[in-house]
């Protein structure tokens, strides 16, 4: 069945629009209805027929619903451009929202939502109204979605007409399309809102779960998103959901698939029985597997997805890993996915063959896939430590086919195998000089020259390899200059012989005078500077041991892996970024003024990525550990510290004179912390004129009682003594308190260092410290204080986010303890989180619920108790909830004023 | 997550736009096409390019379509998963009106595409995807009628893939399970990947609402009825099945139970991943008499029971792309050279099992090479064939039962094939 519409895009006369413009106040039916179609053929072409608009809206009243539709799409187009002529058509259009036919009232409220012209959208508001309360479920269906495109036009109307709760009774409404369109409206307008408008509560949840089984595949998407913010009180309500969604996982259609995947996986988290867990993670997989068989672009969705997915839960598809191995006719972007996957699965059980498999896809023609699989080799040497060597063998039998290309890859990664695993694999460097010559391309030749930097003392004739880079020096890219500045140095400090001795004179006179590259002086003067004050000292930093590197590149920071996994499916999922970076709102109307209010304070530090996310999209991530800049930096750590250099060639002389006194900066004082006074603790009317402020205060991991003596009284003051009572974690002085005579009218500060667990006192945990202060001159003077508990939070108290998850697992729930801030205000979380980090109250994860934000911390005492802390609150306004677990919740109270004063601070 | 679509494009095969539709109104069509233009030409193959690409604050999603490509734009966190599956739903939605979907039958029923697109999708939201029953209510226009028709029921039931009221005079069911068997054999000869999927394809032809339940030989069905399970029972790895299925039921007690689609559709998809021997093992032996001389020996061999027969067998043996003057003898079959694909293609029209064949080809290579020779690539051997009456997973219908209220007799014809799929050994 085939159309012959094309014949309206031709048209031969001259003067078309004068003619379109007759044919459409034809009086006869057929004519008028060609002539439409005309118009819009015209205006898929990009004429611009606006002209013609009241021509076509005086068609709009007819039977015909071919010819209506087609008047509506030209009305979508043209509205805005003649917001004053639309109003012709608001009549009809509410004629029509009446009609006794559902498919005419479903289109006149589905049109109408899509004109986005105010003098519309007022009129809009008696018939959507009616139409959410139609007979008809396709009519309802069709109302739900218009009640989210009235909200972006105009918020404020939705709200004031009541059109939010039409749409909440609409989640209960018996069909289930109805239903889940009504979820997707709502989620949209949740997400534009700064209210809670749309909250999934355990009855809400109940009847979503039981329209899930009767709608549409695209329904079932709308509502598994939907639900996959809900969160269960508890493991046994999220084994339910969970039982409830898995069904899904038998779905034809991908989406559905891995939209439950993302709700099983956010429960699990709840979930506390290992043996659930292990199940569940045995049902994901075969639907997983399954997704690789669906089209391309799919199986591209699916595979970002999964790279998330075995971060997180590397066991689901641990026994997997052959179905990752790449199909001769996979598209580029598949394959370069599936060996992202390999690296990740690559264990000592499986290696020998994945590397068969990288070695097969080394010889194949794609350059860049075969320059990633030449990494990825080098990579699974830097994960596995056992198959590091077969690794080695691999890359130098490609190095053998010399093609150019495999060759410079394989020395890149071989120089990071070096850096992993020191001294232990020099046998190959007689191969790799061989490829010598071969190399022109930055990183791989900088890479070669670290290695024989590096490893100059056990190369004959590293000085000639060396002596054969010098001479294109000028020409050479930064990159390399900086490597044969740094090996240069390194060869001189091992073979301290004539040869080397003239080049390091040709290398640093290249890389100081004959440069205006910065870095590179800056780095030639430094060691210029070191060679000739203290050779000795220039070993030690030059040759120093290097840190032994790991493979970190692709792993993703545990919190965005969170928030990643949260929206498995989505955008964010495929580009691994959080929704802020790329999300971009265009407001075409100018009525959100309420979302202007809402201080986005947590977006702020996606607030440039945009333009990140732009050059990068969705192509994968380099890795970082073997990114041509951390290897100089690494390989040459004193070139990282900032060292003021002068800029002017003059000063050389005096530099080789040995007279660097102008270019020392002195290090800057510290100044004086102006931190504010002291709590005053004995008041001077209590004290006979003695004033004694205290407070104890955390300084680099020491704890010290700060105190602040005031001598209001007439008379000289000496022999001052201090004792602390028995307290909760038996605080007590270190050694004497040392305060000289104090003449009347004079003040003096004390640090005094303090012990732990000296004297406890049994009884319930408290705060109070009770102290007693005495001089030669004056009766004992007895106060309080009340200690912050957040000065014993030791520096070691940052938790592994597994450690953490399994930490809080593992205490009952009795052990969580509740408590709300209500006047506290998180208005800048980052601000907020550095502050608590500067007291030993370290962040672990953050995620959203609703549009509340909910913090982890930890934190520990000494004798290691670690205490875990979740505030939740929503950012701006007041009220922080707060919920302590520990081990010894009696503690709780104290953590509690602990954490107070530290947000309010 | 809400995430909806700000427009939907289809677009020439130079990236220009064919036919829009603008649902919200902050993506330009100028904007896109500009964007998408000068992505397919740097890209040159646009095969290469990921389907999910970013730009100046909208993301692209595409897939390509013979002549064409369908995308969709977006300023919001959408859900990628569910806009591929739905451009590649909208795509077989217009084939089911167009048979072809391509550029010539877009332009020729631009209306019915504007029609459509209108009621597939909603302010970015999918919507309705059925191409049978959308086909009720939306016609092209040798089928218009003049009077005003209503959606079908259909369109929001829970069953909205059917139709009430379809009648046939003679009831039928026909049932083809295909199995095609995926295989990966490396360099040494070894199976480094093997996996059978399956699919039970069916063509209902049915009056009424038919209620239909499907008995497999599942083992875990036989055993939660506890009958004995002897070495007929297999065990399916993943099954993923029609809209039409009722899943919680088969989540309960493994029973397949759906009311039909009309027509033809895929009930059931099913994945084995146990190694399976290779239905159709080939050997090659390659010999370089000289520089410029090389002699292929290839060995075909039929490892399945005699009483089956592989039909339309195609190897694909690859050949050095500057091969000439090929000489090929084949021991059965016929065997050409198709300098397209740099291959000799053999092909046995009968292949019974236990059986081998041989095939012995020569050919030239020029005695130049280039001093820098780029590596070639290397392409599998590629095998193509298909065993009518077996299936590799041995699985069953034990019965398809239907009852309609009515009361008619219906008659299930079932058929079992075996397919080669991506069928690959590295052996050259």
């Amino acid at each position: 069945m085939s159309g012959h519409d094309s014949k309206y895009f031709s048209t031969t006369k001259k003067g078309e629009i004068p003619e379109l413009k007759e044919e459409l106040n034809s009086q006869y039916k057929d004519k008028r209805k060609d002539a439409v179609k005309k118009v819009i053929a015209a205006m898929t072409v990009g004429k611009d027929v606006s002209s013609l608009f009241t021509d076509v809206v005086n068609c709009m009243q007819t039977e015909n619903l071919e010819l209506k539709k087609l008047v509506y799409l030209y009305l979508i187009n043209y509205a805005k451009s003649q917001p004053d002529l639309a109003i012709l058509a608001v009549n009809t259009f509410v004629k029509d929202s009446q009609d006794p036919n559902p498919l005419i009232r479903a289109l006149a409220v589905r049109t109408m939502g899509c004109i986005r012209v105010d003098k519309i959208t007022e009129y809009l508001c008696d018939p959507l109204q009616r139409c959410l309360k139609d007979d008809d479920p396709y009519v309802r269906k069709t109302a739900a979605i218009c009640v989210a495109k009235l909200f972006d036009i105009n918020a404020e109307l939705v709200e004031d007409r009541g059109f939010l709760d039409s749409l909440k009774d609409l989640i209960s409404d018996n069909n289930p399309m109805v239903v889940a369109n009504a979820v997707a409206a709502l989620a949209e307008i949740q997400e534009n809102s700064s209210r809670p408008i749309f909250e999934i509560t355990g009855h809400t949840l109940s009847k979503l779960l039981t329209a899930l089984n009767e709608c549409t595949e695209w329904g079932q998407v709308f509502i598994l998103d939907a639900l996959s913010k809900y969160k269960a009180a508890d493991a046994r309500e999220a084994e339910n959901i969970v039982e409830r969604v898995t069904p899904r996982l038998q779905h034809a259609n991908c989406a559905v698939v891995l939209s439950a995947v993302k709700m099983i996986l956010q429960q699990m988290e709840l979930i506390t029985s290992t043996d659930v867990v292990r199940n569940l993670c045995k049902k994901m997989a075969p639907p997983l597997v399954t997704l690789l068989s669906a089209e391309p672009e799919i199986q591209y969705v699916a595979l970002r997805n999964i790279n998330l997915i075995v971060q997180r839960r590397p066991t689901i598809l641990a026994h997997e890993i052959k179905v990752f191995f790449c199909k001769y006719n996979d598209p580029i972007y598949v394959k370069m996915e599936k060996l992202e996957i390999m690296i990740k699965l690559a264990s000592d059980r499986n290696i020998d063959q994945v590397l068969l498999e990288f070695k097969e896809y080394a010889t194949e023609v794609d350059v860049d896939f075969v320059r990633k699989a030449v990494r990825a080799i080098g990579r699974c040497a830097i994960k596995l430590e056992r198959a590091a060597e077969r690794c080695i063998s691999v890359l130098l039998e490609l190095i053998k086919i010399k093609v150019n290309y495999v060759v410079q890859e394989a020395i890149i990664v071989i120089k990071d195998i070096f850096r992993r695993y020191p001294n232990t694999y020099e046998s190959i460097i007689a191969t790799l000089c061989e490829s010598l010559d071969t190399l022109d391309e930055p990183e791989a030749k900088a890479s070669m020259i670290w290695i024989i930097g590096e490893y100059a003392e056990r190369i004959d004739n590293a000085d000639e390899l060396l002596e054969s880079f010098l001479e294109s020096f000028p020409e050479e890219p930064a990159q390399v200059q900086l490597q044969l500045l740094t090996a240069t140095v390194k060869l001189f400090l091992k073979k301290p012989t004539e040869g080397p001795q003239q080049m390091i004179q040709v290398v640093l006179n290249n890389a100081t005078v004959e440069t205006d590259n910065p870095d590179l002086r800056d780095r030639a003067y430094i060691y210029w500077r070191l060679l000739s004050t203290d050779p000795e000292a220039a070993k030690d930093v030059v040759l120093a041991e290097k840190p032994v590197i790991t493979d970190d590149s692709n792993q993703l920071d545990p919190s965005l892996l969170d928030e990643l996994l949260a929206n498995i499916a989505t955008l964010s999922s495929v580009y691994h970024k959080p929704p802020e970076a790329f999300v971009t709102r265009v407001k075409t109307t100018a009525q959100r003024i309420e979302e202007d209010d809402y201080p986005n304070g947590s977006e702020q530090g996606y607030s440039d990525a945009t333009s990140q996310v732009a050059d990068g999209a969705a192509s994968p991530p380099t890795s970082s550990s073997s990114s041509p800049y951390t290897a100089t930096r690494q390989s040459a750590p004193p070139a990282a510290a900032p060292a003021p250099a002068p800029q002017v060639p003059d000063l050389l002389g005096d530099l080789m004179g040995l007279d660097n006194s102008g270019a020392i900066v002195p290090a800057d004082q510290p100044a004086a912390p102006s931190s504010p006074p002291l709590p005053v603790l004995l008041p001077a009317s209590t004290g006979q004129g003695l004033q004694i402020s205290a407070q104890l205060t955390r300084q680099d991991g020491q704890i010290f009682y700060s105190l602040l003596f005031e001598n209001n009284s007439q008379i000289p003051l000496d022999g001052f003594m201090i004792q602390f009572n028995k307290n909760t974690f038996g605080l007590a002085a270190a050694g004497p308190l040392q305060v000289p005579q104090l003449q009347p009218g004079t003040s003096a500060m004390s640090l005094l260092p303090m012990v732990l667990f000296q004297n406890i006192s049994a009884g319930p945990p408290s705060s109070l410290m009770q102290i007693a202060v005495k001089n030669n001159q004056q009766p004992v003077w007895y106060f309080n204080d009340k200690m912050a508990v957040n000065v014993l939070f030791t520096e070691d108290g940052r938790m592994e986010r597994g450690s953490f998850l399994e930490t809080w697992r593992s205490l009952p729930d009795s052990n969580e303890i509740l408590k709300e801030f209500p006047g506290i205000v998180v208005s800048n979380p980052e601000a907020t989180l550095d502050r608590l980090a500067a007291s030993n109250m370290f962040f672990i994860a953050k995620r959203k619920h609703v549009n509340q934000d909910v913090f982890y911390f930890s934190a520990k005492i000494p004798q290691g108790v670690p205490i875990l802390i979740e505030l939740t609150t929503v950012i701006g306004n007041p009220g922080v909830k707060c919920a302590i677990k520990t081990p010894n919740p009696d503690m709780a109270p104290l953590f509690f004023e602990a954490v107070e004063t530290l947000l309010k601070a | 997550m809400a995430g909806a679509v700000s427009a939907l494009f289809i677009l020439d095969i130079k990236g220009r736009v064919l036919v829009w539709r603008d649902y919200r109104g902050d993506v330009s069509a100028i904007q896109a096409e500009r964007f998408f233009t000068k992505l397919i030409e740097k890209e040159g193959d646009p095969q290469s390019q990921d389907p999910v690409v970013y730009d100046n604050g909208v993301t692209y999603l595409f897939i390509q379509h013979s002549n064409i490509y369908l995308m969709t734009a977006s300023r919001q966190n959408c859900n990628a998963a569910s806009l591929l599956s739905f451009l590649h739903r909208v795509v077989d939605v217009f084939k089911h009106y167009f048979e072809e979907l391509e550029e010539e039958s877009l332009r020729d029923n631009f209306v019915v595409v504007y029609e459509l697109l209108d009621e597939m999708m909603d302010f970015g939201y999918p919507q309705y995807t059925e191409a049978r029953i959308l086909s009720e209510f939306i016609k092209t226009d040798a089928y218009r009628m003049e009077v005003t028709q209503r959606p079908p029921m259909a369109v929001t039931n829970a069953v909205s893939w059917r139709s009430e009221g379809i009648n046939y005079k003679k009831n039928e069911v026909f049932l083809d399970v295909v199995e095609s068997v995926n295989i990966l054999v490396n360099s040494n000869g070894q199976i480094i990947r093997s996996d059978v999927v399956g699919a039970l394809k069916m063509r209902t032809y049915l009056s009424g609402m038919p209620e239909c339940k499907l008995g497999l030989n599942d083992r875990l069905l036989l055993e939660a009825q506890g009958r004995t399970t002897k070495g007929k029972a297999i065990d399916l790895d993943d099954i993923k099945f029609h809209q039409c299925v009722r899943l919680a039921r088969f989540e309960n007690d493994r029973t397949i139970s759906f009311i039909p689609p009309d027509g033809a559709f895929d009930l059931m998809t099913y994945r084995l991943s146990t190694q399976v021997k290779p239905l159709i093992w080939v050997e090659a032996q390659i010999e370089r008499h000289s520089r410029s001389r090389v002699e292929i020996m290839v060995k075909a061999r039929s490892q399945f029971k005699e009483r089956s027969t592989a039909t339309n067998v195609e190897i694909e043996l690859p050949v050095s792309a500057d091969a000439s003057n090929p000489n090929v003898r084949t021991s059965m079959g016929s065997a050409s050279y198709a300098p397209e694909s740099d291959a000799i293609i053999w092909k046995i029209r009968s292949f019974p099992g236990g059986k081998e064949y041989m095939l012995r080809a020569e050919f030239t290579l020029p005695s130049v090479t280039a001093e820098e020779a780029t590596p070639e690539r290397k392409a599998p051997i590629r095998v193509k064939f298909e065993i009518p009456y077996f299936t590799v997973s041995g699985i069953q219908v034990r019965y398809l039962k239907i009852i309609e209220k009515s009361g008619y007799q219906a008659l299930p014809w079932v058929r079992y094939i075996t397919t080669a799929g991506e069928y690959e050994l590295r052996l050259i």
